[in-house]
C-alpha cells in the first residue's frame, strides 16, 4: 500500500449498545459518546490536548446537542481551541466521520483525530404536525383573551397527532419506501427466503454470545446512569434466539405476505463507538500503539430502493482498485441493517450478471464465506444505532485482525436513501514501509 | 481631597464611582478608619452633589466583607460597644438620607457590614456569576446586624425571607437575592456599569413589599410568626448557648411598628451580645476556622486529576466532593456494582447541591468517571485510596500502583486505624504516603485530618494540606497516632456513654445531658448512627494504646446484628431514619451525667495535648469543633477548660476519679495547663 493512503487506528473503544425499549434511554448521544471516548483518552500517553479535531456522525441529536460533535469535545474537557464539527451521512455517520478523519489525515492537514458516531435512537424526537404548529402561531399572536378562546375552540384531534421522527428517518422520502420494504425488494430480487433470513439471525445472536463469553469485545466500556445501574455488555443478545422462536414473528413493514421481522432485522439501539486516528507522523513523534490502519475507502450510489445493496457497491471498487480477490480478504464486516439485505449483497456479487450490469465487474466477484463475515455477531443480535455503527464496525475490524493475527479485512455498511460505504483496514505489519 | 481608602471618580454625567480599596488589607473591611474616611468622603460630595453615588470594590474578590472582626474583640464593655455601633449607624443613616441616588455595585462577596452599607443604598445591583454572594451571617459570631441590617433587609425583603437570611446566616446566590428583592438587579459582569448607571440616571420605583409580607409583618400578626420562628431556631440553638437569634426576633416583634426606633433598639441589642460569652467564643471560632484555612496556604500545588480507589460509601463520596469542587476525578472499584452506586450518590449529591441548574450537575458528572480498570491512577496528581482496612490488601494495592504513579503524586489513605508507617514499608518512596482522613458524611463534615507519618515527607504533607483548602474542607494537620485527633477524643466519651447505658441509665437522659452541654448530638444516637461496628473496630483499635476498655454490650450488640441506624435497632430503634425515644424516661440523678461524658472528653484532649497529635491547644479546639461540632458557643475543649478555670476542672475530675474509677484519672498534661 502506498504510504500516502495511510492512516492508523491508534485505540478505540465503544459502549454497549443499549436496546430501545419504547421510552428515552437513560443516555443522550452525547452523554453516550462522552463514557465511550472519556477512558479511550485517558488511556492515552501523550497529552491529549494535542488532538486536531473532533469528527463526530450522528443523524438525531436532540434540540441541545446541535452541532453535537463540538458539545461532546467541550464535555470530554478537551481544550477550547480544537475544533470540532459534526457529520451526517445516514446509517454511514459514524464512517464518514472517520472517512472525514481519514482523509484530512492524507491531506496533512490533521495529524490526530478524536472521530466516530454516536446515536441515541430512543430520544429521536417527538414532533407536532403542521396543524398545530399552524394553530400554535395563531395563539401566540392572538391579543385578546376573547380571540384566545375562540382559538381553543378550534383544537381539532388531528391536530395532536404526533409525527414520530425516528419513523420518518427510516423510511425513504424521495421514493416512499420505508427501510423494512428496500429489504424486501433485495429479498424479491434474488429470491432470499424467509427461512434464509431467520437462519443468519439466529447465527448472528450465536456469534455475539460466543463473542461475549470469550472475551473478544475489550472494546466496550460500561455505562453507568444516575439511577446506581451500570451496563456492561450489548442487552440486545438473544440466546435463546432460535428457528423456531423466529418463526412465530409477523412480518413488519409488508404486512402479511412479507418476510422482513423485527427479529431478522437491525435492533433500535443506543450506543457509540469513538476512535483515535493519526498520521504517520504523529505516530512516530508521539510513539503512539497502532492498533491497525485504515487503507482505502469508498462512498457508492445506486437504486434507493434497494439502499441494502450499498456494500456490494461500495466494496467493489475497493477490491478493484487494490486488486483483491475474495481470498485476499481475511475478515468481512457487513453492517446487519436487515438480513435480507446482506444475503443480497453476497447473492449480488455471486451474480455475474449483476456485476457486470451494476458494478463494472467482467465476472462475479464470488461468494464471501459465512465464516468471515460478521464473525462476533451484527446488527441483528448487538443493534445497530444508526450514527453510530459505522464507527463500530470499524473498530470492531481493527479488534478481529488483531485477536485473529489477521492481515486484511473490509468493514462496509448500507445507507438510507440508496448509497454504501465502505473502508479496508490492514494490521500494521509492515510498518516497515513506512 | 485625597483618602486613604476611598477613591473618588466623576464621569461626565456628573455620577460619582465611589471605589473603596481599603489600604494594606487584601480585603476590603468596614473598619472604623473606613466608616470615619466614608463620612467626610460623603460630607464632601454634599458639597456639591454629584446626580448619584455608585459605590463600587477595586479589590479582585470582593465587594466588602463586613465590619472589621478584630474591632469586636478588643471591645470591652457595653459603652465601647455603643460607641462602635453608633458610628455604623450614624454612617449608613448619612448613605441612606444622602439627597442623590445612590447605588451599591456589587461583584464578589458581600457580607455582614458590607451588605448592610449595600441596603442603606436606594439601589443594588449584582453581578451574575457563582462567587458573587450576599449575606448577613452575623448570626455565626453569636451577634445579628448591628448596622441598621436587620431593619433595612426586612423592608426590603419582608420579615419572612429576610428574618430567614440572618437567623441562618446563609450566603446568597444571585438569583435567590433577586428573587428576595434584596438586590434590585442581577446581571452578567458585561452589564454591570451600564445596570448602575441606568439606576442612577432613571431612579426606577422601588418594588414595594407584598401584600403577605405586610400582612406579617402587622403588629397583631408578628407574634404567631415570631412564636413559630422561635420554635424552629429552638430546635437547632438552645437560648442560654446561644441568645443572638431569640434577641432578633424580639427586636423584629417589638419595634417593626416603629423603624427609627428599631434602629436604636438593633444597637442596643448588639451591643448587649458582642462582650457576652456567645459571642466572644463564636469569634474565636471564626478565627479558628481561618487558622486552619491558612494551614494549607503554604503550597503551590495545583493538582488537576484526582483517582480514588475504592468506591465504597467513604470513597465514592470523596469522589464526587473531589468532581464537585471542580476536579477531574475518577473513581475505581472492581466492581461495576459498586461503581454503578456510586455514580447514584454522586448524582444524588450533585443535585442536591446545583438544585435546579442542570448545567452545573452535568458537568460536574463529566467531570467524574467511574473507572474499574484503573487507568486514571497514571494521570493522577493524588490519588486517595479508600478500600477497606486491611494491611495486606492495602500493601498489595500500593505495590501495584506505585510504579505507575506520576513523578510527585501523592499516594493519601483515608485509613482510620492503620498506622502510616506500616502502609508505608512496602513503597520505594514511603515519603509520599500521607493520610487525609475525611468524616462521614463528606459532603457535610467541614474537617479533614491531614495525618503525617514517620515517614511522610515535608512537601508531601504541605501539598496535602493544600489540596484539603483547594477542595474546600479544613485541613488539620495531626500525627499518625492511634485515632488520630478527632476519634481519639470522640471515643471515650462515646464509651462513657455506652458504660452509663450499662449502669441501666436511660440513652435518652444520657443523650440529652450532652445536647444541654451545646453537643449537636447526643452520644448514643452518634454511635447508632455511625454504626456500632465501626465503633467497635475504631474504639478496639484505640483500646490497644489507650487507657479505655469496650463495654461488654457493644460486643453483644454487633454480635446480634443490632447495629444502629442501618439495621434499624442499635440502642435505639429507628423508624424512617429517626430514633424513636421514649420521652417519658425517669432517672433523677442526673446530675454527673453530663460531667462524666465531657470530662472524659477533656481529659483525652489533654493528652493529645501532651502527645503533641496537633501543635497546640488552638488546633485541638479547631479539630473537636470542626470533627465533632464539639458545643462551638463554648469555644472548644481546651479554651472550655481554661474558661471554667484549670484547678476548678482538674479538682472536678479527681472527684470523677475518686466515684467512677481511674479512667477518669487526670492525664498529667493538666499539671501544665
Amino acid at each position: 500500500m502506498s504510504k500516502s493512503k495511510t492512516a492508523y487506528i491508534v485505540d478505540g473503544s465503544r459502549t454497549p449498545f443499549l436496546k430501545a425499549r419504547g421510552k428515552p434511554g437513560p443516555f443522550l448521544a452525547s452523554d453516550l459518546a462522552i463514557s465511550a471516548a472519556r477512558p479511550l483518552l485517558l488511556r492515552q500517553n501523550f497529552p491529549v490536548n494535542n488532538i486536531d479535531e473532533v469528527i463526530v456522525g450522528c443523524i438525531m441529536p436532540t434540540e441541545n446537542e446541535v452541532n453535537i460533535a463540538r458539545v461532546i469535545a467541550l464535555r470530554l474537557g478537551l481544550a477550547e481551541n480544537i475544533p470540532a464539527w459534526t457529520v451526517q451521512r445516514n446509517c454511514a455517520s459514524g464512517m464518514q466521520a472517520l472517512d472525514c478523519a481519514y482523509r484530512n489525515i492524507l491531506s496533512g492537514q490533521s495529524d490526530i483525530v478524536l472521530a466516530g458516531g454516536t446515536e441515541s435512537m430512543s430520544h429521536a424526537p417527538v414532533l407536532f404536525n403542521d396543524l398545530m404548529v399552524n394553530w400554535l402561531s395563531l395563539f401566540m399572536a392572538a391579543k385578546t383573551t376573547g380571540q384566545k378562546l375562540q382559538l381553543i375552540t378550534k383544537i381539532r384531534p388531528s391536530y395532536f397527532k404526533p409525527i414520530i421522527a425516528l419513523l420518518c428517518g427510516l423510511s425513504d422520502p424521495v421514493v416512499g419506501m420505508s427501510m423494512g420494504q428496500t429489504a424486501e425488494q433485495i429479498a424479491f430480487r434474488f429470491g432470499i427466503t424467509r427461512e434464509q433470513m431467520d437462519e443468519f439471525s439466529v447465527a448472528s445472536h450465536q456469534r455475539l454470545a460466543a463473542a461475549q463469553d470469550n472475551g473478544k469485545l475489550d472494546e466496550i466500556e460500561a455505562l453507568y446512569d444516575n439511577m446506581g445501574n451500570a451496563f456492561e455488555h450489548d442487552d440486545g443478545l438473544r440466546r435463546d434466539s432460535s428457528m423456531a422462536n423466529l418463526a412465530k414473528l409477523k412480518p413488519y413493514f409488508d404486512r402479511k405476505y412479507g418476510m422482513v421481522t423485527p427479529a431478522n432485522s437491525a435492533q433500535i439501539t443506543d450506543g457509540a463507538a469513538m476512535l483515535l486516528l493519526a498520521s504517520a507522523k504523529a505516530v512516530k513523534k508521539y510513539n503512539l500503539p497502532v492498533l491497525a490502519k485504515i487503507t482505502d475507502s469508498q462512498w457508492s450510489g445506486l437504486d434507493p430502493k434497494e439502499m441494502g445493496l450499498g456494500p456490494a457497491y461500495a466494496m467493489a471498487p475497493i477490491m478493484k482498485r487494490n486488486k483483491l480477490k475474495i481470498d485476499d480478504v481475511d475478515y468481512w464486516e457487513i453492517n446487519e441493517a436487515f438480513a435480507g439485505q446482506v444475503l443480497g449483497c453476497i447473492e449480488a456479487w455471486k451474480d455475474k450478471d449483476y456485476c457486470k450490469q451494476f458494478l463494472d465487474q467482467k465476472t462475479a466477484f464470488g461468494e464471501i464465506p459465512h465464516e468471515k463475515l460478521n464473525i462476533d455477531g451484527g446488527g441483528i443480535s448487538l443493534g445497530h444505532p444508526v450514527g453510530a455503527s459505522g464507527a463500530r464496525i470499524v473498530l470492531h475490524m481493527a479488534n478481529i485482525l488483531k485477536q485473529n493475527n489477521a492481515k486484511r479485512g473490509i468493514a462496509s455498511l448500507c445507507i438510507g436513501g440508496g448509497q454504501g460505504g465502505a473502508m479496508m483496514i490492514e494490521a500494521n505489519d509492515s510498518a516497515a514501509e513506512e | 481631597m485625597a483618602y486613604k481608602h476611598w477613591k473618588i471618580e466623576r464621569d461626565d454625567e456628573n455620577i460619582c464611582w465611589l471605589h473603596l480599596d481599603v489600604a494594606d488589607s487584601s480585603t476590603n473591611v468596614l473598619s472604623a478608619a473606613v466608616l470615619d474616611e466614608l463620612n467626610d468622603v460623603l460630607n464632601e460630595q454634599a458639597q456639591s452633589l454629584p446626580k448619584g453615588i455608585v459605590f463600587v470594590s477595586d479589590k479582585k474578590n470582593g465587594f466588602i466583607a463586613g465590619a472589621d472582626i478584630n474591632e469586636f474583640t478588643v471591645v470591652k464593655n457595653h459603652d465601647e460597644a455603643m460607641v462602635m455601633l453608633n458610628r455604623g449607624h450614624d454612617i449608613m443613616n448619612k448613605v441612606e438620607s444622602m439627597p442623590c441616588t445612590t447605588v451599591a455595585m456589587i461583584k464578589g462577596f458581600c457580607l455582614g457590614g458590607g451588605m448592610e452599607l449595600a441596603l442603606a443604598c436606594n439601589y443594588r445591583v449584582m453581578c451574575d456569576e457563582p462567587s458573587t454572594r450576599i449575606g448577613l451571617p452575623e448570626i455565626k459570631l453569636g451577634i445579628h446586624p448591628g448596622y441598621g441590617g436587620s431593619v433595612r433587609s426586612i423592608l426590603k425583603a419582608g420579615p419572612v425571607a429576610a428574618m430567614n437570611a440572618m437567623l441562618t446566616g446563609r450566603m446568597l446566590q444571585g438569583r435567590q437575592a433577586k428573587r428576595m428583592n434584596l438586590v434590585d438587579d442581577l446581571v452578567a459582569e458585561r452589564q454591570l456599569k451600564r445596570a448602575a448607571r441606568f439606576f442612577v440616571v432613571n431612579k426606577p420605583r422601588p418594588k414595594d413589599l407584598g401584600l403577605k409580607d405586610k400582612i406579617m409583618n402587622h403588629r397583631l400578626v408578628r407574634p404567631f410568626i415570631a412564636k413559630q420562628m422561635r420554635k424552629q431556631v429552638s430546635a437547632k440553638a438552645h437560648k442560654d448557648h446561644y441568645p443572638a437569634p431569640y434577641k432578633l426576633i424580639s427586636l423584629w416583634q417589638k419595634h417593626m411598628d416603629n423603624p427609627r426606633r428599631m434602629l436604636k433598639e438593633e444597637a442596643e441589642s448588639v451591643a448587649g451580645l458582642v462582650t457576652d460569652y456567645t459571642a466572644r467564643n463564636l469569634v474565636r471560632v471564626f478565627f479558628l476556622q481561618e487558622k486552619l484555612k491558612s494551614q494549607g496556604k503554604k503550597s503551590a500545588f495545583n493538582p488537576e486529576h484526582i483517582h480514588v480507589i475504592g468506591g465504597g460509601i467513604m470513597g465514592g463520596d470523596i469522589a464526587a466532593w473531589c468532581a464537585l469542587r471542580g476536579f477531574k476525578v475518577t473513581v475505581q472499584d472492581r466492581d461495576p456494582g459498586v461503581l454503578a452506586a456510586t455514580m447514584k450518590r454522586s448524582n444524588d449529591m450533585f443535585r442536591k447541591k446545583f438544585k435546579k441548574d442542570k448545567r452545573s450537575i452535568r458537568n460536574a458528572l463529566d467531570r467524574l468517571m467511574p473507572d474499574h480498570k484503573g487507568i486514571g491512577v497514571k494521570h493522577a496528581d493524588i490519588i486517595i485510596e479508600a478500600i477497606f482496612e486491611d494491611k495486606d490488601v492495602k500493601q498489595t494495592l500500593y505495590k501495584t500502583i506505585e510504579p505507575q504513579m506520576k513523578e510527585g503524586a501523592l499516594l493519601a489513605t483515608n485509613t482510620s486505624s492503620i498506622p502510616l508507617e506500616q502502609l508505608a514499608s512496602c513503597l520505594n518512596d514511603p515519603g509520599r504516603l500521607v493520610g487525609v482522613h475525611f468524616f462521614n458524611p463528606v459532603a457535610l463534615m467541614p474537617l479533614v485530618e491531614i495525618v503525617r507519618g514517620d515517614n511522610t515527607s515535608d512537601e508531601v504533607m504541605k501539598k496535602a494540606l493544600a489540596f484539603g483548602r483547594q477542595i474546600d474542607k479544613l485541613p488539620l494537620a495531626v500525627k499518625s497516632t492511634p485515632g488520630f485527633l478527632v476519634n481519639r477524643i470522640l471515643m471515650p466519651y462515646l464509651l462513657e456513654a455506652v458504660e452509663m447505658v450499662e449502669e441501666g441509665i436511660p440513652a435518652e437522659k444520657i443523650d440529652q445531658a450532652a445536647l444541654n452541654f451545646g453537643m449537636p448530638m447526643g452520644p448514643i444516637e452518634l454511635a447508632d448512627t455511625v454504626g456500632l461496628d465501626v465503633c467497635r473496630s475504631v474504639a478496639k483499635i484505640l483500646s490497644e494504646t489507650m487507657n479505655v476498655s469496650l463495654p461488654a454490650k457493644m460486643d453483644t450488640m454487633v454480635n446480634n446484628k443490632k447495629l444502629g441506624k442501618k439495621s434499624a435497632e442499635g440502642f435505639y430503634k429507628w423508624v424512617k431514619g429517626k430514633p424513636v425515644k421514649d420521652k417519658n424516661v425517669s432517672y433523677t440523678n442526673t446530675k454527673d451525667l453530663e460531667d462524666r461524658l465531657i470530662f472524659r472528653l477533656l481529659n483525652e484532649a489533654a493528652a493529645c495535648l501532651r502527645e503533641k497529635v496537633v501543635d497546640d491547644e488552638e488546633l485541638i479546639d479547631a479539630g473537636v469543633i470542626f470533627g465533632t461540632g464539639f458545643a462551638p458557643f463554648r469555644g472548644g475543649p481546651m479554651h472550655h477548660i481554661h474558661a471554667e478555670g484549670v484547678d476548678a476542672m482538674k479538682s472536678r475530675l479527681e472527684s470523677l476519679a475518686s466515684l467512677y474509677g481511674e479512667r477518669f484519672n487526670s492525664d498529667q498534661q493538666w499539671a501544665s495547663l
